[in-house]
């Protein structure tokens, strides 16, 4: 593919808000985890809460859209001026010439599991101030990105679990491409509900200690939230970074279970290699999927070998910012930049024990280094893989 | 405003709706619309899922395997090659309301399978576990304009990477409470195998203008499509089934419209 330029991205998580905050944290080795409570959940768990989501106010003429994950979002678009440089963006070309593509996997059903708790004891009716399109429904969030930064161009949510916000880089790419469009909002955006906390329970798959991606004695994931976006242009004169490549893939295995030997991981990560055109010894650093779930760090760490063998530094920065799923992808892709911005690959958080039969080179602690290529992994539920490849600006 | 024109064939078309049991007898249905009478959509087992995976499977998986088979059977294609593109305006709806429901209640007890079919891309994954297909896949929504984000990623996919895109486009009904606020009268889904220009069948030449939506000239399909998102493909679909040369204008998202140029 023709490079796509990155002029600007944010992140927030429980690591912080902004670039700088995010580089601080995973620069100085910190986890943004804690054991604690979330609303009414008291699950013997850890959680990457973001600060200060409560607290934020929508502009009155977005009151419709107010739930904790627009919220989020809001937190996010005003991280790093973000909204500001998107404006800039919106006065160069038309608003019909920007899009906005964005994942989530859950978008503000936490507004429709409370109203579930207020429904009229006679009728069974939700509450009056339940406003299903712009909380509940997945697209809520596009509709809330594209009415707070007034673009008028092509939108969509991308859903598909824990990868849905990596592949949205995939479907601006290809409209900047076929010429639709000169520049997109692309991103993610997911928060913390009570679907995911007890459905990750059912499964078995959240980890009563803080999660360890790698270690021997992993025993699942935690939880964050998070909200990440980044502005594509067809060019810029001074980018952040450059898409180069996006691989996207499907297990065909199992609804909740990755292909044992990461079969279907393994083909995203040469799609995004074919597309940078680039083989694989040029990758500097690759950001883990990394859940810390036994079976799927085990899948990604064949998959990984399948395709870089055990030369190339990675890491799951899971440790540090939790799982938060549809804004994974996202996170990541903030994090893969950041390490190409300022030169130092991100170390794992929280392993204690190397697990011996994992044999990708796996980073305990942050390494300095001039980067060219980054690559981020992400993973989702139904079988959905995409990998990014970012160069840096120079 | 926009330019670019993005040009596909339709090599095969799935179709279940109201009064609509398939593609082979919808289209004379939609070449005349007098002749269609609404009745509930009949949803068939998904033959093709394992028995593990048809017992788990809900209504929108049961609708969008449905239509999608149909489109790959009539394209004589092998779907384990097909990169799809699913889209829906909700994700199981049923399955959303007893998860919402378990949740409100003190146990809190979810079920594992509930869960798991909770993920929007439910639908796909279970297509892809029967195709046992590693292609690409995706799964959006776009709230009313679901069908019309669908159609524009898949050619977009069709046309960026010289390749064969399904789609599939799929909505179902949810029960009270949220019926209430959201109310889809019944399930509609539909399927477009779109090839490159090179390939076989009608070519449509899509675009992005400021263009009102296109009817079907006949109310109830109108209101079919007013109702339900997944329907909004019903001009195209008529055109489609007509045969002739014509232009027709897809809902989207305002201020644009899917300008849909058939070339028979």
């Amino acid at each position: 593919m023709k490079p796509v330029a990155v002029s600007d991205y944010t992140v927030v998580s429980a690591l912080g808000a902004g670039r700088e905050a995010t580089r601080a944290a995973l620069r100085g080795g910190r986890s943004g985890l804690a054991r604690r409570t979330f609303e009414t959940v008291a699950l013997d768990t850890w959680i990457g809460e973001v600060d200060g989501v409560d607290a934020q106010q929508l502009l009155p003429a977005l009151a419709e859209f107010d739930c904790r994950n627009n919220r989020l979002a809001w937190l996010g678009l005003q991280a790093d001026g973000f909204a500001a440089s998107v404006a800039l963006a919106r006065a160069r070309f038309a608003p019909e010439r920007i899009g906005v593509f964005v994942g989530t996997s859950t978008s503000g059903i936490l507004q429709t599991e409370l109203a579930y708790r207020r429904r009229d004891p006679a009728s069974g009716a939700l509450p009056g101030d339940f406003h299903y399109a712009q909380t509940h429904n997945t697209y809520s969030l596009a509709a809330f990105v594209r009415e707070a930064l007034a673009l008028r161009g092509p939108a969509v949510v991308v859903s598909t679990a824990c990868s849905s916000s990596a592949k949205v880089y995939g479907n601006a790419a290809r409209l900047i491409e076929l010429g639709l469009i000169d520049a997109a909002v692309v991103g993610g955006v997911d928060s913390l509900c009570l679907t995911t906390l007890y459905g990750f329970n059912s499964l078995e798959l959240l980890s009563p200690d803080i999660c360890r991606p790698w270690d021997a004695g992993r025993r699942g994931l935690s939880l964050g939230e998070a909200a990440a976006f980044a502005l594509l242009e067809r060019d810029a004169a001074l980018p952040r970074a450059w898409l180069r490549g996006v691989g996207e893939s499907s297990d065909g295995h199992h609804m909740s279970s990755p292909h044992p030997e990461g079969a279907g991981a393994a083909e995203a990560m040469r799609g995004a290699l074919a597309e940078a055109g680039v083989a694989p010894e040029a990758i500097d650093y690759l950001n883990l999927h990394g859940t810390a779930t036994p079976n799927n760090d085990a899948a990604e760490d064949l998959a990984v070998q399948a395709v870089f063998g055990e030369r190339l530094p990675c890491s799951s920065t899971k440790g540090a910012t939790g799982h938060t799923l549809g804004a994974a992808g996202g996170v990541e892709a903030a994090i893969a930049m950041l390490a190409l911005e300022h030169g130092f690959m991100p170390g794992g958080a929280n392993r204690i024990e190397p697990d011996g039969a994992l044999r990708s080179r796996y980073l305990d602690a942050p390494v300095d280094a001039k980067l060219s290529l980054v690559a981020s992994n992400s993973f989702g539920f139904g079988g959905s893989n995409a990998c990014l490849v970012f160069g840096a600006a120079r | 405003m926009s330019e670019a024109v993005l040009a596909v064939r339709v090599q095969g078309v799935g179709l279940l709706g109201p009064g609509l049991a398939d593609w082979a007898s919808g289209q004379g249905l939609l070449r005349e619309p007098l002749k269609w009478i609404s009745a509930a959509t009949v949803l068939p087992a998904p033959a093709r899922l394992p028995p593990a995976e048809r017992r788990r499977a809900g209504a929108i998986v049961k609708l969008s395997l449905a239509v999608a088979d149909q489109a790959c059977e009539q394209a004589g294609l092998d779907p384990a090659t097909l990169a799809t593109v699913f889209t829906a305006s909700s994700g199981d709806a049923g399955n959303c309301h007893a998860l919402c429901e378990a949740l409100a209640t003190p146990e809190r007890a979810v079920s594992p399978t509930r869960f798991t079919n909770s993920v929007h891309n439910a639908a796909a994954g279970y297509w892809h576990i029967a195709t046992t297909s590693r292609a690409p896949s995706t799964s959006l929504c776009a709230h009313d304009a679901s069908f019309g984000a669908g159609l524009l990623e898949a050619a977009a996919q069709c046309a960026a990477l010289a390749r064969p895109v399904l789609l599939v486009a799929a909505d179902v009904p949810y029960p009270e409470p949220l019926h209430a606020v959201r109310s889809l009268p019944d399930a509609f889904g539909v399927a477009l195998l779109l090839t490159p220009p090179a390939g076989q069948g009608p070519e449509l030449r899509l675009r992005l203008a400021a263009q009102p939506t296109s009817g079907c000239g006949h109310d109830g399909l109108d209101a079919l499509q007013r109702q339900v998102p997944a329907a909004r493909s019903l001009p195209l679909l008529q055109a489609l089934a007509r045969g002739a040369s014509t232009e027709r204008v897809v809902d989207y998202l305002d201020p644009l419209g899917l300008v849909v140029e058939l070339r028979a």
